[in-house]
């Protein structure tokens, strides 16, 4: 019986090769996430574990605000020498040095931009030449102030060498140093990590990195010799007390290591997601796959049957041929995945700065969840083929049953209910009311509405593929196409639904995030009255930002009415972190984001006084005269008065500080601009003067407001390429399952094109006829996948309204491409099927079984 | 499930007033009008009638193939009636044993292997003598490597024969085995089921509308609109002819 079922699988590899193909790409998608997790955590330990190497105990003192992951870095907490002198008394410690070291030191480059990394922290740091780590590879340290030394990394970003004058950014504005020196690390690298640093006097490092001169944020400390450095820790931990965090170098680098590991889980759900859509359309296509071969060995299958094999026999041998297919995509795909893997953590760490890779490894969970994956797919979505088979009476060995149209209410009512399950749960998902799991009940609804509409679609095909098929029956060929893509509907249907999904997710990705994108550029054309403005785009956890005496300059420009200055950070406001900003000009806050007041005043603020918004205010049940109490980035906790309440805006932010806080934002410097002209000036008068005042804060640049609108909202269009890249994997995918429709259609009616052939239609007619099928096939499928996405992102959007998007924006023009799009694939999916229809021999087909 | 009958080891299968009806009201047909009919151990048995007799429907709810509508089936002492379909599938593994017009061989499967088909199914090893007897007797010798479609049709519907013995069913019904094949190898076949009922005492059961193959049988059996109406023991291929052309000339007066 095994031999039976396996010599014919190996009589249909090619065929089987087209469906397991979804297999494949699915599995490598999911083994790749493994590898290049596995790849990358292994080489994020070997830098954590170097650049700790001579750290026996770390101090630092405790942040004044945690920050997560992704809402940006923590502030550097900077403690006095007298810290390190009591840590140096602790018994037991042989050496303390207190160090600068802290994210924030941007190099302009010789283009006269700032070096960005790409990820990696730009570290300003003190210079300390006995840490046993750098090695100099030319020039000197730092001895003045106005010296630096660079690690190659960042010289080769940078493109500098030894002796340029250049300017870097830090908590100041732009201060010009000479490079003295170059420096890297042992074994010949570059840097750790891919980490720029640039290395300053110590005093000069306290200044602008920490703000003041005579502290440090960081201790390393060295145990003497025989002892045990958790006790050491311990030792020290008590004899600071709470204020600081005291750790072993062993604990330190697994930290750093582990909190960008988590920071990777991020990209490795984004991989598993799509691994998602590709094994989710390889079901659909192994499914009709499987359903046209049995139904094609039916008299084998009989046979079978006649000759004494039982239901389980039958159900065994579909399922056997699931698993060997399973198997081998399986293997293929993890092939392909550790490739796949292998590369995007070589181009992640170069992007990254020169991460040294750690050799390529395939963990064993990449080995498990391939074939759990490729396998489970398989043999779930050859279950009902399989149950099929098994009912095929014996008796259909002997004579040509027929097969009559199985009436399709069932599957329609089948339909109906998932449909209706899905839409419900996609409803309570987006109705907020499902609380964490919210997201996963979205994407559950969604899953489950495919379902239901894929089970619909055999009902809907009818009609659609017959009205569809009109446009083509102007020809005989055309019309017999028709004819044959409405002779199966289920067939049609599943092709048709393969198509579906991928489509779908397009086009509900499309409506959402260009209606997200509509809503935030017409309130940002509402409420931001500006003429032009300062900003920069932000490639890393840093928003860019600029010296404020630009604005002051640019007040000073003749035609200019005001210019304000915008400020943020994460701090903690009664306790809970909110997002604080401060304006320059607290008067120009009413003028350019046309604030309303709602209560007291708010064209002043006062250096103990804020405003926060009438949301904000009746949420947390404060009134005029409120007391708050804030802790920012750096400093101590301080109490404001509340003076103003401002009517809520999506806009802007709920709580405006004074511009005298910003001294302890993490970055003391605006991040955003906004200049407003006299009547009579132009935008383009005054751009060129504002852009010249820029030249020494190269991150940001001067727009006129819309262009500043799009600029905000380009990052919108980013996400929806990348989006679409990826979901043409699923299109893919389907279009392949078209093919193999197709091909096993062909197969099918050898005969039937046998006779078409011999009463005169020509190659070029049967070709036509096979296209005509195809194409009726994969408009209908894109028809099915705009109607359902549409639908999809129409819901999501109407459901985020109160967030804040109130557009609803349909892709017409995308939609018109996709229907475009589908029928070129059609033609396409048709080139060998049709090829292979028409080179059939007449008399041999004719006399085919 | 298996209820024993009162043993005639005469009998290698019967139908006890076999009714079957197909499909309901205004599109209902009879197919078998209480046919009762025993066909004995060692004998080969040819049932004959034009089309639409319901020779095809007898053999096939004889061999469990189909149900019936009324009455009841046994092969040996098993009541084919009722049976579940593990039941079903005992019975085609274990006493039954298929010839079909179309060969239906499978393509994958060399000679060799679509011969021990049925046994490998029911995970069985083949008895090494008769296995060689069967193989000596259809005469393939050194075909037995080849693919079917290497084959000619006599050669397959020989494989297929042997097939069908290789277990030692209890019976083996035979569908039109010569339809599609030309007279000479459909003799060579004939003789070689002939040969297996006289010498190795096979019971075999066989539709046909060919009366040249119908001779080849010890006993022919008549059927017209469902019922049996004629029946003939030592037949040559004019007594069948002249039985067939009595009975359409009967069929023909009953029709106006």
């Amino acid at each position: 019986m095994l031999r039976a079922t396996l010599k014919s699988l190996l009589a249909r590899k090619l065929r089987l090769v087209l469906s397991g193909l979804a297999v494949v790409l699915g599995v490598m998608f999911v083994s790749g996430a493994f590898v290049l997790t596995d790849t990358l955590g292994r080489s994020f330990d070997q830098v954590f574990s170097t650049a700790y190497s001579q750290t026996d105990v770390g101090v630092a003192a405790k942040p004044k605000v945690d920050v997560d992951e992704f809402e940006g870095e923590e502030a550097a907490a900077p403690f006095p020498t007298s810290t390190v002198d009591k840590v140096a008394a602790v018994p037991g410690v042989a050496k303390a040095t207190g160090f600068v070291s802290t994210d924030g030191a941007r190099l302009i480059g010789d283009n006269g931009k700032a070096v960005t990394s790409f990820g990696p922290p730009q570290l300003g740091e003190s210079w300390n030449p006995d840490d046993g780590l750098t090695e100099l590879r030319e020039g000197r340290g730092p001895t003045a102030d106005n010296e630096i030394a660079i690690n190659v990394t960042l010289a080769d970003a940078a493109k500098v060498a030894v002796g340029d004058k250049v300017g870097v950014l830090t908590r100041e504005p732009r201060q010009d140093f000479t490079i003295v020196g170059i420096f890297g690390y042992s074994g010949d690298r570059d840097s750790l990590g891919g980490v720029q640093q640039v290395e300053f006097t110590p005093p000069v490092a306290q200044k602008l990195m920490l703000g003041e001169t005579g502290v440090w944020n960081g201790i390393t400390v060295k145990a003497a010799s025989g002892v045990s450095h958790d006790q050491l820790r311990d030792d020290i931990a008590a004899q600071l007390g709470d204020g600081y965090e005291v750790k072993t170098g062993q604990q330190l680098a697994d930290e750093a290591s582990g909190a960008l590991k988590q920071g990777l889980s991020f990209f490795n759900n984004i991989l598993l997601g799509f691994a998602g859509v590709a094994l989710f359309v390889g079901i659909f296509l192994i499914l009709n796959t499987f359903s046209i071969i049995v139904a094609q060995r039916t008299r084998e299958l009989a046979l079978m049957r006649a000759v004494g094999a039982s239901r389980k026999q039958m159900i065994g041998s579909v399922l056997i041929e699931a698993v060997v297919i399973g198997l081998v995509a399986s293997v293929l795909g993890l092939g392909a995945g550790v490739g796949v893997g292998a590369l995007l953590a070589f181009v992640f760490g170069s992007v990254g700065g020169g991460l040294e890779m750690a050799s390529v490894g395939v963990p064993a969970a990449a080995v498990i969840s391939s074939f759990a994956v490729g396998l489970l797919v398989t043999v779930v979505a050859a279950v009902l083929p399989a149950l099929r088979a098994s009912r095929i009476p014996p008796v259909a060995a002997m004579q040509d049953v027929a097969t009559p149209d199985r009436p399709l209410t069932k599957i329609t009512v089948a339909g109906a209910v998932v449909g209706a399950a899905g839409g419900a749960l996609l409803a309570l998902g987006l109705s907020g009311n499902a609380g964490d799991s919210t997201l996963w009940t979205i994407l559950g609804g969604v899953l489950v509405t495919f379902i239901g509409v894929a089970l619909l679609t055999p009902l809907v095909s009818k009609p659609v593929v017959s009205l569809l098929g009109r446009i083509f029956s102007w020809s005989v060929p055309g019309k017999l196409g028709r004819l044959n893509s409405g002779r199966n509907p289920r067939r049609t249907a599943i092709t048709a639904a393969a198509l579906m999904v991928g489509i779908a997710l397009v086009t509900g990705v499309t409506v959402l995030l260009g209606s997200a994108k509509s809503s935030i550029t017409k309130l940002a054309e509402d409420t931001i009255n500006a003429d032009l403005v300062i900003s920069g785009a932000q490639s890393g956890p840093r928003p860019p930002s600029f010296d404020p005496v630009v604005l002051d300059e640019v007040k000073a420009i003749p035609g200019v009415r005001a210019a304000t200055g915008t400020y943020g950070d994460l701090g903690e406001v009664n306790g809970d972190r909110e997002y604080l900003t401060a304006v320059s000009d607290i008067a120009a806050l009413k003028d350019v984001y046309r604030a309303e007041p709602s209560a007291g005043d708010i064209g002043t603020i006062g250096p103990d006084q804020m405003l926060v918004d009438s949301k904000t205010a009746s949420d947390m049940g404060l009134s005029v005269g409120s007391r708050l109490t804030v802790q920012l980035s750096r400093g101590d906790a301080q109490t404001y008065t509340l003076s103003g309440i401002y009517k809520e805006s999506d806009l802007y932010g709920g709580f405006v500080l004074p511009v005298q806080a910003t001294k302890d934002f993490a970055i003391p410097q605006p991040t955003q601009g906004y200049i407003q002209l006299d009547p009579g000036t132009t935008a383009s008068q005054v751009e060129p003067q504002v852009d010249r005042l820029l030249a020494d804060s190269p991150e940001v640049s001067v727009a006129d407001r819309s262009k500043f609108i799009e600029q905000q909202t380009s990052g919108f269009d980013q996400i929806l390429t990348m989006i679409q890249i990826l979901l043409a994997l699923a299109i893919l995918i389907a279009v392949l399952g078209i093919v193999n429709t197709l091909a096993l259609s062909v197969l099918e009616r050898t005969r039937e094109l046998g006779l078409l052939r011999a009463i005169g239609l020509r190659r070029a007619q049967t070709m036509r006829m096979i296209t005509v099928e195809a194409v009726v096939i994969s408009m209908f499928g894109a028809i099915l996948g705009i109607v359902v996405g549409t639908g999809l992102g129409a819901a999501v959007v109407r459901a985020l309204k109160d967030d804040g998007i109130t557009e609803l924006v349909l892709p017409w023009s995308q939609m018109g491409l996709a229907v475009v799009l589908a029928a070129i694939v059609g033609v396409v999916a048709a080139i060998l099927p049709a090829i292979r229809a028409a080179r059939l021999n007449v008399l041999g087909a004719i006399a085919h079984e | 499930m298996t209820t024993t009958v009162a043993r005639d080891t005469h009998v290698a299968a019967r139908a006890t007033d076999v009714w079957k009806v197909y499909g309901t009201g205004e599109a209902q047909v009879v197919a078998l009008r209480g046919v009762s009919a025993e066909f004995e151990r060692g004998r080969f048995t040819a049932i004959m009638g034009p089309s639409g007799s319901g020779k095809s429907t007898l053999m096939h709810c004889l061999a469990g193939l189909d149900s019936v509508t009324r009455g009841q089936v046994a092969i040996g002492d098993t009541v084919v009636t009722g049976l579940g379909d593990s039941g079903l599938t005992k019975l085609r593994r274990d006493k039954v044993g298929f010839i079909f017009q179309q060969f239906n061989l499978l393509p994958t499967l060399s000679a060799m292997e679509n011969i021990l088909l049925p046994l490998s199914i029911a995970g069985r090893k083949p008895d090494k003598a008769w296995f060689d007897t069967v193989i000596a007797t259809v005469g393939l010798g050194d075909r037995l490597g080849h693919r079917p479609s290497q084959l000619s049709g006599g050669q397959q519907q020989r494989v297929a024969c042997a097939r069908a013995l290789v277990a030692r069913p209890e019976v083996v019904f035979a569908d039109e085995p010569t339809g599609n094949l030309d007279s000479r190898s459909g003799a060579e076949v004939l003789a070689f089921l002939r040969r297996s009922v006289r010498e190795y005492g096979q019971t075999i059961v066989m539709v046909t509308h060919d009366p040249v193959a119908a001779s080849y049988a010890d006993r022919v059996v008549f059927l017209a609109d469902g019922s049996i109406v004629s029946e003939l023991f030592e037949p040559t291929p004019e007594s069948v002819l002249d039985t067939m052309k009595r009975l359409d000339v009967l069929s023909g007066e009953a029709g106006v």
